[in-house]
């Protein structure tokens, strides 16, 4: 490590590495500082994501593959099974491979990595961040950088250190667990979505085939809940029900921001990327693609802005219009479909599904579904009203 | 005086908790977790939230 770099990484997820990886190839002087002992590990994450959304932000590659997938199963409260095989197909990815690549492209681009580096507090004077205080390997150094990117997760602080609201409420919250299980029967062309208030209240439960008898099963609910019964709890009760036998393989927990991406992601001389801009879509949960997005707009602008020197806040909100016009007014709709699901009652959810069954399985896109469950249901469509009025 | 208790042998170190808190008052680290109790304010979201039930208020 340096004393000095053009713009500073906070975090080594997708979003990260992918404006490390931007900024670099610009030219500026880019380190990456993750506070994990490695890059990809702890994979904390179901790992789907759709073949337009991946292709949008980088060339695949086949070893971080882990399964195609070609059809989705929703499966209402009632146990009603609705399979669908859409246009757009997607992807099981071994994240850890995928990440660990990631890291290698910044590198060749001429970014540093480090591990085991953990940000601790921001240099700031006169309200202008020039640098972060880093503990690493049991010292503390103080970088200086012209533009830090925070791209620190879920649990970001470096947005708050530079005044920025990032906090979460519990009701948008989504709290997750997940267990990757093998030793069960899974097809692996297709991903299982179940919905009810028994399974995932305000949330849903997945199962995400990994291979041919492995898969990430999770589920994500709205946070107000755990306190009367533990996403863990409903999770296990759903494994045993489902699966005669299986191994478990690992048990990770995690929260994801479902509300749309904030106001002000950008501050001098800091600018936020992913779960710490809230960037995830609000309806899915599904992130990776969005912080990369994210992550390539932002690494550009913040390496232009070090060349014009001006890194002001005025400068860096170009990231934020980009942002939006890219991603971040999709999320803002999705936010509103979301709060529309919620208060789908388990009754409402088994009918949409017997409405479905009637459309051809090619015809059920996600938004087709969504038309068409308001338009047949007329008191669901009074519940969208609420929400979209 | 009661404090949050997070109990390091069941968390998973995910940051749900530390997303929620309202005073930056939760510092997370690689398989470190800690609460300010001068900052803490006691609302108990962090223990609401949490996935797996890894804190308490006692």
């Amino acid at each position: 490590m340096k004393e000095r770099y053009d713009i500073i990484v906070v975090g080594g997820g997708p979003g990260g590495l992918w404006a490390a990886k931007h900024a670099a190839e610009r030219g500026a002087s880019v380190l990456v500082l993750e506070k994990d002992r490695e890059i990809g590990i702890p994979v904390r994450c179901a790992e789907g994501v759709s073949e337009d959304g991946i292709k949008s932000v980088i060339d695949l590659r086949e070893h971080w593959i882990a399964v195609r997938i070609r059809g989705a199963k929703l499966v209402a409260p009632n146990g009603t099974e609705v399979v669908s095989y859409p246009d757009d197909s997607g992807f099981i990815l071994h994240r850890e491979l995928f990440e660990k690549d990631l890291a290698s492209m910044v590198s060749e681009c001429g970014g540093e990595i480090a591990t085991k580096a953990y940000v601790c507090g921001l240099l700031i004077d006169d309200r202008s961040i020039h640098g972060v205080r880093v503990l690493h390997l049991g010292k503390e150094y103080k970088i200086k950088c012209s533009v830090v990117i925070g791209a620190d997760g879920v649990e970001s602080r470096v947005g708050r250190w530079a005044g920025l609201n990032t906090r979460t409420s519990v009701e948008c919250m989504a709290s997750c667990v997940q267990m990757r299980l093998t030793g069960i029967e899974v097809d692996p062309e297709v991903v299982e979505f179940y919905f009810g208030k028994d399974v995932a209240p305000e949330g849903y439960l997945w199962v995400f085939p990994k291979g041919q008898n492995s898969a990430n099963v999770g589920l994500g609910m709205s946070g107000k809940y755990p306190k009367k019964k533990r996403p863990i709890s409903y999770l296990e009760e759903f494994i045993r029900r489902k699966y005669k036998k299986y191994s478990i393989l690992n048990i990770i927990t995690g929260g994801v921001p479902l509300i749309p991406t904030m106001k002000e992601i950008v501050s001098d001389g800091l600018m936020l990327v992913g779960d710490a801009a809230h960037q995830a879509n609000p309806m899915s949960g599904g992130g990776i693609v969005n912080a990369m997005i994210a992550g390539r707009i932002a690494g550009k602008v913040a390496a232009e802005a070090v060349k014009e020197g001006d890194v002001s806040r005025k400068r860096l909100s170009i990231y934020q219009r980009e942002w939006y016009k890219a991603e971040g007014k999709n999320n803002e709709i999705s936010y509103k479909i979301k709060r529309v699901i919620d208060r789908f009652s388990d009754s409402d959810l088994n009918k949409i599904a017997d409405t479905l069954l009637q459309i051809p399985p090619e015809k059920r896109s996600a938004l087709r579904i969504f038309k068409v469950a308001l338009l047949r249901h007329p008191k669901l469509m009074i519940e969208a009203a609420k929400v979209f009025i | 005086m009661s404090k949050v208790i997070i109990d390091i042998n069941r968390c998973d170190f995910c940051g749900a908790c530390v997303a929620v808190c309202s005073e930056d008052a939760i510092e997370l680290r690689e398989s470190d977790i800690a609460i300010d109790t001068k900052k803490c304010i006691l609302c108990g979201e962090c223990r609401d939230v949490c996935p797996i039930g890894a804190v308490e208020i006692l």
